[in-house]
Order: C-alpha cells, then structure tokens, then sequence
C-alpha cells in the first residue's frame, strides 16, 4: 500500500513537471512568433487528417487538396502557410492527442480537420476551449458548429445535401415508398439517416423497411433480398461509398433497378470505379462537381490529375477551399493569431471558391447552394 | 423470396465455413488460434483481385496464384511467428497467439501498403453468371461455393481418418513428443498442417471476393472472428462442426435479417451461440481431436 502511494506521488510530481514545462515552453516561444514580420502573413496551419487505416482515402484526398492549395497560396506572397499534418486514423483518442499536440504548439494558429464528425465531436470542444480556431473540410453531421464559437465547417451538412436530393427525385421519378438502408456504426451514416428519414416523412413518402449494416460487410444480399421483395420506388442509402458501392453492385445484379438516393459520404467517382455499371441510377446532392463549366473548378481539376493521376473528389475539393478561406482569414487578420483568426473567418461572406459562392453562418455553419447530381452512363451528370 | 434467402444464409455459411476449417485444422494440431487467419484468407481474396483485375488472367489461374501466395504465407508464419516459440523453456502458453495477432496487424498494414485502401471490385465474368428458376435469380458462385465448401469438409475429413499423413497429423495433435519418438515427423507435420489451412484461407478469400464483388484490408478482421465463433460453436478442432456452425451462423444472420431487424443482425447470431454452447458447452461435435 505504502510502495503504491509512493508510487502515485512520484507519477503526479513527474505529471505536474511535465505540464509546467509544457505551459512554460508556450509562454516563453509565444512572444517570438505570432507577430508577422513585413508583407506575408506567415502562420503554420495544423492538420488532422485519417492517414491511415479503413479509410485512409478520405485522408489522402484530403490532404492532396491542402498542399495542392497551400503551394498557389504560397506562390502568391500573400500569406505563407505551413502545414503541420497529424493522423488521427479515424480514431477519436488518436484525434485528440493530435489536436493537444497541435494547439500546444504556439505556432499553429489554426487547424483543418479533424476528418470524421465522430472526431470533431471530441476535438471541437478542446479547440474551442483553448481558442484554436478549428475548421471541418468533411465533418457533415448535424451540430458541428454548433460546439462553439472556434468551430467552423465548410462542408455541406447533410441536413442541406438529402433534402434538396430527395425532392429532385420525387419529383423525377413520382415515388412514393422509399426503402432505407443505412450504416448504423457510424456517426455520419447515422446522421445522415436521421436526416433522411425525417426528410421522407415530411415530404409524406412510405417508409416499406429500415435495414442497417455494418462497416466493411461484404455481403448485403439478405437485406436487399428484403427490400427487393417490398418492391420500393426509391431506395435511400446513407452509406460511405466503400460500402455503397457494393451495395449498389449487389443490388443490381440482384435485378432491383430503382434509383438509389445517397448522403455526402456515397458521392465520390470511386463509386464508379467499383460498381461499374451497376453505379448507374445513383443521385446525390453535392457543393463539388468537377465537370462544371467554371475556370477555376477546370483549373483546378487539370493540376489535381497532373499531380496525383486521379480525378478529385469532394474532400480534396473541400479541403482545397477550406485553406484558400483560412489564407483570405489570415490576411484580412493581418497577423498569424488565433483570435484574429476566428473573427476573421466569422466575417468571411461570398467567398468565391471552386465549390461556388460560399458564406458562414453567425454560427460558423454553411450557407450554399447544392447541385443535385446522377450517375449516368458511367459518369456523374447533373439531375433535372 | 424466402428461397432466394435461403440460398444467401448457406452461400455466407458455406463461407464462413470455408474459413473455420482452417481454423479448426491449426487449432486441432497446434492448439494454437491462429488471429493471423483471417488476414491470410485477405490477402487471397486481394492476390485474385490482382490476377482478374489488374492483369487479366483467367480465373483458374487466379486460385493457383492465390493457394500459391497463402500456403507461402503459411510457411513463413509456422517458420517465423509460430516455430520460434515452440517447445521452448519460459515461453508462455498465450505467446503463439500473441504473435499470430502480431502476423495479422502486419498484414493488414501490409496489404493496405500494397494494394490501397478501400475496395477492389472484383471483375471476373464467371460471377455474372447466373439462371432463373421461377421468380429466383440463382448465381452459379452461390453453388460453386457451396459445392467447394463440401468438398474441403470430405476431402479435409478422409485425409485426416484415413491418410498417413492424417494418422501422423492426429498423432502429434495427440501429443507432440509421443508422436516425435514413434517416428513422426513432426515439424514437417505442423508445417504441413498450417499451409493447408493457410491456402484454404486463400480458396475462400477469392470466393469471397467473386461473390460479393468486395474485397478491403479490413475484410479479414470481421471474417476472422466469425471462424472463430463457429469453430466454438462447432467444438474446437473438429472438421464436420465447422462446416455445421458456419451454415448454422449464415443462416441465423440472413434469418434476423429477414424476420426481424437488421441492426441485430450479429447479436441475436452471437446469442444463438452462447445458448448452444450453454446447452452443449463442448460444442455440437465437440470431442477435443477427431476426424
């Protein structure tokens, strides 16, 4: 008992040492930094993105967007951002540590990321209580920013997204019963079919089932089997594209053709890429889409393909606009501090990016417009 | 409809059966959970996706490439991860399983390394093919897998009953060093044991993945804890309740999905199994070494 408290003593003065030290480290380095010296805004941008792990893409896309941005920002004079780029790989304790890492680095002004909104619900409350200005590229679910007032997103919520599709498609197809299907493990397939659920019963659609799966099933046969049996106008899929894929391919093969409406996590080209044919029929409503006739938006596809060899998705186009808003942010702040930051991007109104013309909200949320977008023929088309 | 889900639940059993066995059989021999199985039977399902997709072999070739690819697996996990530890003083009984788990996260960040994230489709043209019976879409995979599920379960069984090599095999699941002073060759037995079960894993890795047209580093994960339930379920080490578990357990998920509610889909299946096991704690066919 004697050896166990001494023990203890020892690990809480070791602890309180290393937290002194850490606090001190920050004061002392606070007053070198912070202040720009002469024209460009000078600031180190954290990054926390899903690098590794299941869904390692999204990271990938991410992260191609951001450096992608920061080399033409870079290249302008006006603002030099660095970016300090973490792996959370999907986990929330990963995510934390990594956010902790970045606000106690006093360089960091500001942070992009985390990727999943089941990593912004526990590392938005810590940025916004030590005053981090922190910013979502893919953080869809309902509340994120909600959690205070240094959190921002500038991905569309699913709260926009599904409606706007949902009513294209009724109005396109007539339905009136709808089957959903959803990935109930996930914090954003979930969320999404909240949205979906309450988006159908408010446009007075018949829900026929509810069916759910898991992350990385690879056998949906006995929930489509159910649901082609219930013989819907409509099926409703919140599902992240690695799983939505195969469920479309299943689905097909299995001789159900009704079109499929998806949340923000189904609309990536990779559908196409797995499903092949059987992606055809598949609606989703977006803030990115690559074939628009906009000079930036073919600008910017044209240097992603040369520099990556694919074709950009919503997450490295959302990342992309999101460190072109913090460089506008940074230079209307004039200096590389974090609460000139926030308020500078509270104030960002009709910036114009390669999603379109884009404002927060008091709330630091999202306003914009979707575009509702099918796959036809082997490529996303616009849905009239 | 309720024919076309009976076909799902014996197709994901057949599956899931496929992937016990090789559980069963290192387990039976070795004593050994071997976590690294289902990772294995990945990494078959990815070296298919590879030869249909990337370079456009045919299938046949696609199955000897990955029984080929798995059974070398099987050789360098006996060699490395399993032998090193054997029969050697102060190593923990818990030290093979510890390092299969090891073997497993390697090959899961290895594969990721290799092949990507996210999923393969897939494209080999013998999955398209299927025939109507009435209303019933049957696909020719769904029988094939059932058919090569059989047939392991047979031939696994008569080589284990009535071969040499099965007798040697029994014997050093018997007990090693008895087996080692009749004569019994006993390391290459093990060693044989555990590439015949890794290229099992392979042979359902590629049926999985022409089935489901879905193959992801994480496949492994899932699929292997399920081999492990079923080989609980079946009783540890037997060949026949294997084969039974896996069906039994494909079809309690496809039948909660049908009756019930999806999102219970594993648990009610998981449920079905402590109630088995409370009723028959060595499992339906549970005698510890048999045929």
């Amino acid at each position: 008992m004697r050896k166990q408290l001494k023990k203890f003593a020892q690990f809480t003065a070791l602890s309180s040492l290393l937290v002194l030290s850490a606090c001190g480290g920050n004061q002392a380095a606070g007053d070198e930094d912070g202040e720009s010296s002469g024209g460009a805004v000078k600031a180190d941008i954290g990054v926390i993105s899903y690098i590794s792990g299941p869904g390692a893409a999204y990271g990938e896309a991410i992260t191609n967007g951001l450096k992608l941005a920061q080399e033409e920002i870079n290249g302008k004079g006006e603002v030099e951002i660095n970016l300090v780029i973490e792996d959370s790989a999907g986990k929330q304790d990963q995510a934390l540590t990594a956010a902790q890492k970045l606000m106690n680095s006093e360089n960091v002004t500001g942070i992009i990321g985390p990727t999943l909104s089941t990593e912004m619900n526990v590392v938005g409350p810590e940025a916004d209580l030590n005053g981090v200005p922190i910013m979502g590229t893919s953080t869809t679910a309902e509340g994120i920013p909600q959690i205070g007032d240094y959190v921002f997103r500038n991905s569309l919520p699913e709260a926009l997204a599904i409606p706007a599709s949902i009513d294209k498609a009724i109005e396109k197809y007539d339905a009136k019963k709808v089957a959903i299907l959803y990935g109930n493990d996930d914090v954003f397939t979930k969320s999404g079919f909240d949205t979906m659920k309450k988006a159908a019963e408010e446009k007075g659609l018949e829900i026929l089932t509810i069916e759910t799966f898991q992350k990385g099933q690879s056998d949906y046969n006995a929930q489509l089997t159910k649901i082609k049996g219930l013989k819907p106008d409509l099926i409703l899929a919140s599902a992240l594209y690695n799983e939505g894929a195969v469920i479309m391919d299943q689905a097909r093969k299995m001789g159900i053709d009704v079109p499929f409406v998806g949340g923000n996590g189904f609309n990536s080209p990779e559908v196409i890429n797995i499903a092949g044919d059987a992606a055809n029929g598949l609606i989703v409503a977006t803030p990115w889409y690559g074939e628009k006739e906009d000079d930036k938006v073919k600008e910017f596809v044209g240097k992603y393909e040369e520099e990556y060899g694919k074709k950009p998705d919503q997450f490295a186009a959302q990342a992309y606009d999101a460190l072109y808003i913090m460089a506008e942010a940074l230079k209307n702040a004039g200096e590389a501090d974090r609460d000139a930051l926030r308020d500078a991007l509270a104030e960002i109104q009709g910036f114009n990016g390669i999603l379109g013309e884009f404002s927060f909200d008091e709330e630091g949320d999202v306003v914009m417009d979707p575009t509702v977008l099918v796959i036809e023929g082997g490529a996303f088309k616009e849905f009239n | 409809m309720l024919i076309e889900q009976l076909i799902n639940g014996i197709t994901l059993g057949s599956i899931y059966a496929i992937v016990a066995l090789g559980f069963t059989l290192v387990f039976g021999v070795l004593g050994i959970i071997n976590m690294a199985h289902g990772e294995i039977f990945m990494f078959g399902a990815f070296i298919g996706v590879v030869v249909t997709s990337t370079f456009k072999g045919p299938l046949w070739l696609a199955f000897m490439a990955a029984i080929l690819v798995t059974a070398a697996m099987g050789y360098l996990l006996e060699r490395f991860a399993l032998r090193p530890l054997r029969n050697k003083q102060g190593v923990s009984h818990l030290a093979p399983l510890i390092s299969t788990i090891g073997v497993s996260i390697l090959l899961e960040n290895l594969s990721h390394h290799i092949f990507g994230p996210g999923n393969h489709p897939f494209r080999a043209s013998f999955a398209e093919i299927s025939f109507q019976i009435g209303s019933i879409t049957v696909y020719l995979v769904q029988i094939v897998i059932f058919i090569i599920s059989v047939l392991l379960m047979y031939a696994l069984s008569f080589w284990l009953g009535k071969t040499k090599a099965g007798k040697a095999l029994r014997a050093t699941a018997e007990n090693l060093e008895t087996a080692s002073l009749l004569g019994v060759d006993v390391k290459r037995t093990i060693t044989m044991t555990v590439i015949i079960a890794s290229a099992m894993g392979g042979i359902a890795g590629i049926l999985v993945g022409m089935a489901f047209n879905s193959v992801t580093p994480q496949m492994g994960l899932s699929i292997g804890l399920k081999g492990l339930a079923i080989i609980i379920l079946g009783g540890m080490g037997n060949v026949k309740g294997a084969m039974a578990g896996g069906l039994i357990l494909g079809l309690a998920e496809t039948f909660v999905v049908v009756y019930g509610n999806s999102g219970y889909k594993d648990a009610i299946a998981f449920a079905a199994i402590i109630v088995i096991l409370l009723i028959r704690p060595q499992g339906l066919f549970g005698q510890k070494i048999s045929a």
